[in-house]
């Protein structure tokens, strides 16, 4: 790079850099507000809380039945990531091996979910759920979840799976491998670390899912992020430092496989999912 | 498959000639992915279009007459685009500096691993920790107190500017990281060869990365808004949701589930997309006004 180190060019990388500081100050101490408060004995009117305490948790537990809230989630999740891996990966590898005619409009149905915002077609889609019974329970949140999670896990594969040298698979099939020994001993291996990367993507996208699991759960098959929501909205009811406990305890459920995640894949690629578009 | 071919040798030629453009059992595992979107994603999308025109009283247009006729409903498009062009503008203007600055770096995995703890948290998250973080004896009020630039609380909360910093927090890490692929996509060898010439930093930016980003730029502004349009927690959160950040998700949600008019909802959700639709071609309509020639290679 050639630069000149003129006042007004340091004064510029220097407000850039200031600007990130100023963002990335306020991210974390919004963050700690959380983490402390719900350590809080009590908090008013102070920089930090008077005492520290660990009864919030317990009393969040219970209030909320977080025990419920935490069965419900990790069956939802669970099942979204399967079934999300069962359609996806065969799809993505079906258009990453296979130019056909409509391919293009076959892109654009796995595109046109992830580029348009799930309260947009959550609406139609819940009152279609609705009437076909699914939801207002567990199957009616893993359907309305399964419609971004699936074309993300296909466009995620896609240049994975292209990137792997069909004549390997030739060669197996020249060596006399059958469809399952083939699919066992050479495609799996090699689609593992894709598989794997682009289901713990969908798992951390699926906790955090909003939208669709708000307007599709009934009382029963609330995820914790949407039972954190009605908490939020009925602040008040509870003390604000039970509300945090459950915000750290959904904290914790995300960031542990976000940190999971990336150690596989790169952190634009959370977001990165519509570069072809 | 049987239907198309009666006898033996003709299922062999059909076979052929469509393995031959590419159709065989192997294209055929896409078909449960598409079959399951066609239902579960354009199936509700056709029928809430149709349940749109069929209205509970009135005529096939009477619910988008309703939406267009009572200011309750048709503000929204309007308190909604007030916080969503602002905020992506905002966002832009900011990721794109940071992101110049930030493709010279060697070391940028800190970096966006931070910024994407906002997106991965989510905006309930989010919310929960303004209500604490921005709140009358919250740090952020405490501390512009303490260095004496405000002598009382600023009301940041249940009001547009809530609302508004809500969309700041989780939508400059989206901006940001789009923006830094598009920008990462440049060739620097362009701008060095710009700045042999003497080209300095300003005409550098306007004359070679300007005109290359623009077509990324342009669908980063899209993405950013249509996220940022379909605001809806944080609105109700943070914001004043009978009041100026009524948004136009909140009125398609309380007319489904509060009014249980479907129709009417459909119909909103509808108007939504369409206004999204609208801004996007209208933002790429203007690129193509203002840029032709060959893009960034992304395209």
């Amino acid at each position: 790079m050639v630069q000149r180190p003129s006042w007004l060019a340091r004064l510029w990388v220097t407000a850039v850099w200031a600007l990130v500081g100023f963002f990335i100050l306020n991210l974390f101490a919004m963050i700690a507000t959380v983490v402390l408060d719900s350590f809080a004995s009590r908090w008013l009117g102070t920089w930090l809380p008077l005492g520290w305490t660990t009864r919030w948790y317990g009393s969040a537990w219970d209030e909320f039945q977080l025990g419920d809230v935490l069965i419900v989630t990790f069956e939802a999740v669970f099942l979204v990531v399967l079934i999300s891996g069962l359609l996806g990966v065969p799809a993505a590898y079906a258009l990453a091996r296979r130019d056909f005619p409509g391919k293009r409009l076959v892109m654009l149905l796995f595109l046109l979910p992830l580029l348009i915002p799930p309260i947009t077609y959550g609406i139609p889609m819940a009152t279609v759920l609705y009437q076909a019974g699914f939801a207002g329970s567990l199957s009616g949140v893993v359907m309305a979840n399964l419609v971004p999670t699936v074309p993300f896990v296909v466009l995620v594969m896609i240049p994975f799976i292209e990137q792997i040298d069909p004549r390997i698979e030739a060669a197996a099939r020249v060596f006399g491998a059958n469809t399952p020994r083939l699919f066992l001993h050479v495609l799996l291996p090699l689609l593992l670390p894709g598989v794997l990367a682009a289901l713990l993507l969908v798992l951390v996208r699926t906790i955090a899912m909003f939208e669709l699991t708000f307007l599709t759960a009934g009382p029963t098959s609330q995820t914790l992020v949407v039972a954190l929501y009605y908490a939020v909205f009925a602040a008040g009811v509870r003390a604000v430092q039970s509300i945090d406990a459950m915000a750290v305890i959904y904290m914790a459920t995300t960031l542990v496989w976000l940190v999971l995640a990336l150690r596989f894949v790169n952190p634009t690629q959370i977001v990165g999912r519509a570069k072809r578009a | 498959m049987t239907a198309l071919a009666p006898s033996l040798p003709q299922r062999l030629g059909l076979r052929m000639s469509l393995a031959a453009r590419g159709v065989d059992t192997l294209t055929l595992l896409m078909l449960p992915a598409a079959a399951f979107l066609l239902l579960l994603f354009v199936y509700p999308f056709l029928y809430g279009l149709w349940i749109s025109f069929q209205p509970k009283e009135g005529g096939a247009f009477a619910n988008y007459g309703r939406f267009f006729s009572d200011p309750f409903l048709y503000d929204t498009i309007w308190s909604t685009l007030r916080l969503a062009l602002p905020v992506t503008l905002v966002n832009l203007l900011i990721a794109v500096p940071i992101a110049l600055r930030v493709r010279l770096m060697r070391r940028q995995r800190v970096l966006t691993t931070i910024l994407v703890i906002p997106i991965t948290l989510g905006t309930v998250l989010v919310a929960q920790g303004l209500l604490n973080y921005l709140g009358p004896q919250g740090w952020f009020n405490r501390t512009l107190m303490a260095a004496h630039l405000i002598s009382s609380p600023v009301r940041l909360l249940h009001n547009y500017w809530g609302v508004f910093l809500s969309l700041l927090i989780t939508g400059l890490p989206f901006t940001f990281l789009l923006t830094l692929s598009y920008v990462s996509g440049v060739d620097p060898a362009l701008e060095n060869a710009a700045a042999t010439l003497g080209a300095g930093a300003p005409s550098r930016f306007r004359t070679i990365l300007l005109p290359l980003l623009l077509p990324g730029l342009a669908i980063t502004f899209c993405l950013s808004f249509v996220q940022a349009f379909s605001v809806f927690p944080s609105a109700v959160l943070l914001g004043a949701p009978s009041g100026p950040t009524r948004v136009i998700s909140l009125a398609a949600y309380e007319a489904a589930f509060e009014q249980y008019d479907y129709g009417l909802a459909s119909a909103i959700a509808m108007i939504m997309g369409a206004v999204q639709l609208g801004v996007v071609v209208v933002v790429l309509a203007g690129r193509g006004l203002l840029y032709r020639g060959a893009s960034g290679g992304k395209g």
